[in-house]
């Protein structure tokens, strides 16, 4: 993206097309956050409406009353922004935004398609989770300095909570890393291209029960019925944001629903084949192959590094797949979005000790056994989901290794470590790759 | 310290513990059912001492009935237990009725049947949903009370209000039920049969529901007795009481001719008694008790209200076809300036709640010389104390919802 703005203006790498490409990049995932916070709030109330057999908003915006969040948003805005006398102002002041913050910096490494990501990182996975505990912050920070005790009992389970499902949450999130052998989470979403068996929550039994533990686990990492206990409004009136009015309060919720599409797509990435369909739909119909794919930088793919103009370059195939795989990965989200609705209007919320027992307990042990299995399952080689389907998981794998062409390989095999330049996310991707040659060799070879 | 068991929670913060906490959960409170007041002496989590404060909804009911007529004081009962009004009326004009030993004609007896009944469901509906509050769930709140807007339709046709009713009367009832009332009534008991079934998956089995209430709050039936523990709580705790059968005879022969079941688990087995009403085929058995529940806990409160729901829809459905039957008047309202004898009167009804008892002395005048209500809610409440030590924060909202008070009876 930015070499793409330097040709565009011009320049020859300059820091220019770098703060370009990063404003762009950060305006559009701003979007994503507050529309898809408008949007699942409003999708909430419809779903609690239904669920309890009644309509939920119909009037703002025409039948369906999707205007009644920004109706509310406007309220919120409007509202006076109180700070309690016995509250540390500026803590309590800037609590919202640390939350807000992190579950938007999330978004930087998360890639809705193949290439369509704010940063491509290579060590995306661990980057989304490492940002998306920080929110546990604004949660404490709240809490501490609202100077109520209310508050504080919400910022402390918070914090014991949240703290203490990183521990199955991560044990899951590596399971997929594993069979993939990165840490990309492009390449883990295309590494399961193909028809649905491809799904690493069909690899083997084993995944499947961490694709489980890890959605309960993020439902309680994202502070969600019924784990909702720092909000819980029986006992603690409302938790952590009980002093919290007006837009403050609202950032809170901000925060609260993009992290829970964060955790909700990161799930279909890892588990659920990410932006690929179930169908290959664009395989089918000609579109492109795999082998189109697989590159970091998105713009030089839709627009020819030398078509110079702006539209007359324009691959459109890859256009077209880009946007469907888009389309699929927000639909993933939304439906793991509706999935924690559901739950949420479904059931009464545990208890503080039974939220510890179930992560210490249960949580913990299973994500154990999905690990181990799942990596008994690889070491002896058993059928998994997409042998059935006769298409090899590794297929992409060593396409993308082959597209380094053969030196890549050699110099793996000469053990010469490459230091990736820092400017250079092509040559910062091979350093990984280097080191999945051996995996997919031996693995996806034989298959 | 030393007589506590390793687990007991208390022990366990005590080896890490850090100040105690004094926390106000109230009078502005969610869970608190109105304006009670608890004050939590609490160590993070663990709750060692809680006190409930009452009086913020005291307004002076029983005064201002020295002040008024017998008839007068109706639309006041309402406002006691602002969610089962029709049963406060009951329990005054009954006790007005003693005192002038007035007998209530035959259409008038079931009236009040099919009225109290209905009341009892929808007190009953609106504990069950707030009681799913108190745990988080909003869900159920909204299905129990769409059932209980279908019955205060009805009530709103008998009598033009939706919650203070001031319907039955010492002397029967303002007015005779609309002509095709009872026509809707048991197409209501038709649909709500229905309903039983979602509400206990909603929460009786509910696997998370149980582990939120089974063995919390344990009250043995001694200390339920002990306390004036009435209604659902002391029956939750396998205790054999219910006035509508063992009440006065004046109020028990009102359900005269009647079948119906009291809802009380036998505290030798465990075990509810059977339900022997053909209610909806077969698929309106009693959900199976489950196994970490224990007689007297929060679980079994509730599931005794479950039921009772039950056994009101029997009895309504009796009512309706007795109340049929039967024509002629449905009792006469005494005069407003009724003038009272020189005699006192109490008199104890099977509420909601429990026993609801007015107590009222004449001296020849139409206002009484003393009135008096005796609330259920205000003994059920007593035990919040006992039972809330060393358990949760959590368990607090649990504990006092499975009491189901209502702070308008309370503090009166």
């Amino acid at each position: 993206m930015a070499d793409f703005v330097n040709h565009i203006l011009t320049l020859e790498d300059s820091w220019i097309g770098y703060i370009v490409a990063a404003l762009v990049a950060a305006v559009l995932i701003l979007h994503v956050v507050a529309v898809g916070a408008l949007l699942f709030i409003w999708m909430e109330r419809k779903i609690s409406g239904r669920i309890q057999d009644r309509l939920g908003p119909t009037r703002v915006g025409g039948k369906f009353g999707w205007l009644q969040t920004l109706a509310d948003g406007i309220k919120l805005i409007a509202k006076e922004d109180v700070t309690p006398d016995l509250a540390d102002k500026f803590l309590f002041k800037i609590a919202p935004y640390v939350g807000l913050a992190a579950s938007y910096a999330a978004f930087i490494a998360l890639p809705f398609a193949d290439g369509v990501v704010g940063q491509h990182v290579n060590t995306a996975v661990f980057f989304v989770l490492a940002v998306l505990g920080l929110e546990v912050f604004s949660v404490i920070l709240a809490g501490y300095s609202s100077g109520s005790k209310w508050s504080l009992f919400g910022a402390m389970r918070e914090a014991a909570q949240v703290v203490s499902y990183e521990v199955p949450l991560g044990m899951c999130v590596v399971v997929p890393v594993m069979i993939c052998g990165t840490m990309n989470l492009t390449t883990i979403a295309n590494m399961q291209a193909g028809f649905f068996t491809n799904w690493l929550v069909f690899n083997d039994p084993f995944t499947f029960l961490t694709a489980i533990v890890y959605f309960t686990c993020a439902t309680a990492g994202v502070n969600r019925a019924p784990f909702d206990l720092a909000e819980a409004e029986s006992e603690l009136v409302a938790g952590f944001h009980t002093e919290y009015s007006g837009l403050r309060w609202s950032l809170f919720f901000m925060a609260e629903y993009s992290s829970m599409f964060i955790v909700a797509a990161l799930a279909s990435i890892l588990f659920f084949g990410g932006s690929h369909g179930p169908i290959p739909i664009a395989d089918v119909l000609g579109l492109l192959s795999l082998d189109n794919l697989g590159s970091s930088d998105p713009a030089f793919h839709v627009f020819n590094e030398d078509g110079g103009g702006f539209f007359a370059s324009l691959n459109l195939e890859i256009a077209i797949a880009r946007f469907l795989g888009v389309a699929n990965l927000l639909l993933k989200g939304t439906i793991g979005v509706t999935v924690m609705m559901w739950v949420r209007w479904s059931f009464p919320r545990l208890r503080i000790d039974q939220v510890m027992t179930m992560c210490l307990k249960y949580c913990v042990p299973l994500a154990a056994v999905g690990f181990l299995g799942a990596t008994a399952w690889q070491a002896l080689d058993l059928p998994t989901g997409n042998s059935l389907m006769n298409s090899p998981r590794y297929s992409h794998h060593e396409l993308w290794t082959a597209d380094d062409s053969e030196s890549a390989v050699e110099e793996a095999s000469s053990n010469e470590v490459q230091t990736p330049h820092e400017d250079d996310t092509h040559a910062a991707a091979k350093a990984v790759k280097l080191k999945t040659v051996p995996v997919s060799v031996v693995k996806g070879g034989g298959r | 310290m030393a007589s506590s068991k390793i687990d007991d929670p208390r022990v366990i913060e005590f080896d890490v513990r850090t100040d105690e906490m004094l926390i106000n959960m109230g009078p502005q409170h969610p869970s608190t059912h109105g304006v009670l007041r608890l004050v939590l002496r609490t160590d993070g989590e663990v709750v060692s001492d809680v006190e409930p404060h009452i009086g913020y909804l005291h307004r002076c009911a029983e005064k201002i009935g020295e002040n008024l007529t017998a008839r007068q004081w109706i639309p006041y009962t309402d406002r006691m237990d602002y969610l089962a009004a029709m049963n406060m009326n009951l329990g005054w004009s009954l006790v007005i009725e003693k005192m002038l030993e007035y007998d209530l004609p035959e259409r008038g007896r079931h009236l009040r049947v099919i009225i109290s009944e209905m009341g009892r469901i929808a007190s009953h509906l609106v504990a069950m949903g707030t009681y799913g509050l108190d745990l988080g769930s909003f869900t159920p709140f909204l299905y129990g009370f769409r059932e209980r807007e279908k019955i205060l339709n009805l009530f709103e046709e008998a009598c033009g209000a939706r919650l203070t009713y001031s319907y039955l009367t010492p002397g029967g009832a303002t007015a005779d039920l609309p002509a095709d009332w009872t026509g809707k009534c048991r197409q209501f008991l038709a649909e709500f049969k229905e309903v039983i079934p979602e509400l206990h998956t909603l929460l009786t089995t509910n696997s998370i529901f149980v582990s939120r209430t089974a063995g919390i709050g344990v009250m043995s039936a001694k200390m339920a007795i002990d306390y004036g523990c009435t209604g659902p709580v002391l029956r939750g705790s396998g205790v054999y009481h219910d006035l509508r059968f063992h009440g006065e005879e004046r109020y028990t022969e009102m359900y005269d001719g009647y079948v119906f079941d009291v809802i009380c688990a036998d505290p030798a087995t465990g075990k509810y008694p059977e339900s022997n009403y053909e209610f909806h085929g077969d698929s309106l058995d009693y959900p199976e008790i489950p196994r970490q529940a224990v007689l007297g806990d929060c679980w079994h409160r509730f599931y005794v209200r479950m039921l009772e729901v039950v056994q009101s829809v029997r009895l309504v459905e009796q009512a309706i076809e007795k109340y049929e039957a039967t024509s002629g008047d449905w009792g006469t309202p005494i005069k407003l300036v009724q003038k009272l004898p020189v005699k006192e009167a109490y008199m104890e009804t099977e509420a909601p709640r429990g026993q609801m008892g007015f107590y009222v002395v004449g001296n020849g005048d139409s206002i009484p010389w003393r009135v008096r209500a005796r609330s259920s809610s205000f003994c059920n409440l007593s035990v919040t104390a006992p039972l809330c030590q060393g358990i949760l924060l959590a368990d607090i909202p649990a504990i006092v919802g499975s009491l189901d008070v209502v702070m308008g009876e309370i503090d009166r």
